[in-house]
């Protein structure tokens, strides 16, 4: 266990000291998202409904930008080595990898996204309901991530391909995330969206640290 | 099953199967396409327009059946590291994307005449064009690396990644109300179709078939030839100048 969170804090450090990552994605989360009201106009009854797509889908997008880094790093100065080596399963180290990627990419998103809400014209009540849908969803981003990563180690045009590979499996994720805000827009209940993004969480947690320690192992080869 | 993933085996027993099978496909579309566009009784509501449905519904099968065939190759690939399934799984997924592509062009241009659009983000849909995006995904992800056998072995974890989707597309239509019609045709109780339309529709199915595991065969020998290609022009580049580079990409 203290190899796990030492892992964890390590990848903080990191992260924090190497420019200044979470800042990096959180300030092109509320760039992107500031972009709509030019876009589709700023009329308050458009943008009240379609802001949950928009922060959700602005959400995907700043988590794809911290993926690339995840395993890249390690990959490149070696570390990744002593990782498949290390007296811990490559699941464990992944999971650990996966935490503090969602705690430095996620948890900054899930701060702002409230002050986004409000700029894009959602009803106070709906914001505690964006956060518990982005709290419950975002982990998953980082989780599907983790394997498109993994995938793409040494790869040539590793960025692009990782959108390609990663994208279409945070689909769900995305209905699931902006329906529950569409629900707590309406005043309706809440529950079953909150409770199919847990599921997915849950679901996702084991198929995606398997796969991401195979294409690690692959990778390391 | 094993002594057949041996490349110089598969050589010679596909170059006797092939000329037959690309034979089959050719009568069998020679027999199901003019039947199904010209002999086959227009349907009392949607017309003339009912004949795309003998281009889209085998489109659609083998859509699915091609990334379930990807997904049992990749399984192989991973468990037993057979380098003729790696071959296979690089052969076929340009394959299936093709038919995943003619079954979502088929049905737009179905579509609009029957359903008044292009295009609906319902269920069935939007899970084959997520099934779409994976197989791309694939080939993009297969031909990434400048060592094959690692593309392969990537390629190979995302497919199995990919079978979550494969359910979903088939059972789309039932947990989601859809504009999609269900399957009308099961294996087990009388099919909701009339055997005059149901017989061209088998026919065409089978031509598609048969023209998937021609291609397949064709694709996977070029895969073996491509791949001794490499080996040969590495080897000679390496006799070339024998001092240049310490070390031979893995996997050649």
């Amino acid at each position: 266990m203290r190899l796990f969170w030492n892992i964890v804090k390590r990848d903080l450090r990191l992260s924090w000291r190497q420019g200044g990552g979470a800042v990096v994605g959180v300030a092109f989360f509320m760039i992107a998202v500031c972009l709509f009201p030019f876009g589709v106009g700023s009329q308050a009854a458009i943008l009240a409904q379609i802001g949950p797509g928009i922060i959700w889908v602005c959400a995907l997008l700043a988590a794809l930008l911290s993926l690339e880094q995840l395993f890249q790093d390690d990959f490149q100065d070696g570390g990744l080595d002593l990782l498949l080596l290390a007296d811990m399963s490559l699941e464990r180290v992944v999971f650990a990898k996966c935490l503090a990627n969602w705690l430095f990419s996620g948890v900054p998103i899930l701060i702002v996204a409230p002050f986004l809400g409000i700029m894009l014209q959602m009803e106070m009540d709906a914001l505690p309901g964006l956060v518990a849908a982005l709290a419950l969803g975002t982990p998953s981003l980082s989780l599907i991530g983790a394997v498109g990563a993994a995938l793409t180690l040494g790869a040539r045009r590793g960025g692009a391909l990782l959108a390609l590979l990663v994208l279409p499996l945070q689909i769900p994720v995305l209905v699931f995330g902006a329906g529950a805000v569409e629900a707590a827009l309406n005043a309706q209940p809440m529950g079953v969206h909150l409770a199919v993004l847990t599921a997915l969480l849950v679901g996702l947690a084991p198929l995606c640290l398997w796969a991401s320690a195979a294409a690690l192992r692959v990778a390391g080869e | 099953m094993h002594q057949y993933a041996n490349p110089n085996r598969f050589l010679t027993l596909s170059d006797r199967i092939l000329p037959w099978l690309s034979g089959l496909a050719v009568v069998l579309f020679a027999i199901g396409l003019p039947w199904a566009l010209v002999v086959a009784p227009p349907d009392y509501q949607q017309g003339e327009t009912v004949r795309i449905m003998y281009v889209h519904v085998p489109a659609a099968w083998l859509a699915v059946f091609c990334y379930a065939g990807l997904a049992a190759l990749s399984a192989a690939s991973l468990i037993w590291r057979h380098v003729l399934a790696d071959f296979a799984a690089r052969a076929i997924a340009p394959i299936g994307a093709c038919f995943t592509f003619l079954a979502l062009a088929s049905g737009a241009l179905w579509g609009k005449p029957m359903w008044g659009t292009w295009w609906v983000w319902d269920a069935r849909l939007t899970s084959v064009l997520i099934l779409f995006f994976f197989y791309l995904g694939h080939i993009a992800l297969s031909r990434a690396f400048e060592d094959p056998t690692r593309g392969a072995r990537a390629a190979a974890i995302l497919a199995l990644v990919g079978v979550v989707n494969l359910p979903i597309v088939k059972w789309s239509v039932d947990w989601w109300s859809s504009l999609h019609q269900p399957a009308s045709i099961s294996r087990f109780g009388t099919p909701a179709i009339h055997p005059d339309i149901l017989i061209p529709l088998l026919i065409m199915a089978a031509a598609y078939f048969a023209l998937f595991a021609a291609l397949a065969l064709i694709r996977t020998r070029t895969e073996i030839w491509r791949q001794r290609l490499r080996v040969l022009r590495l080897t000679r580049i390496e006799r070339q100048q024998p001092l240049a580079g310490p070390s031979r990409p893995a996997g050649a």
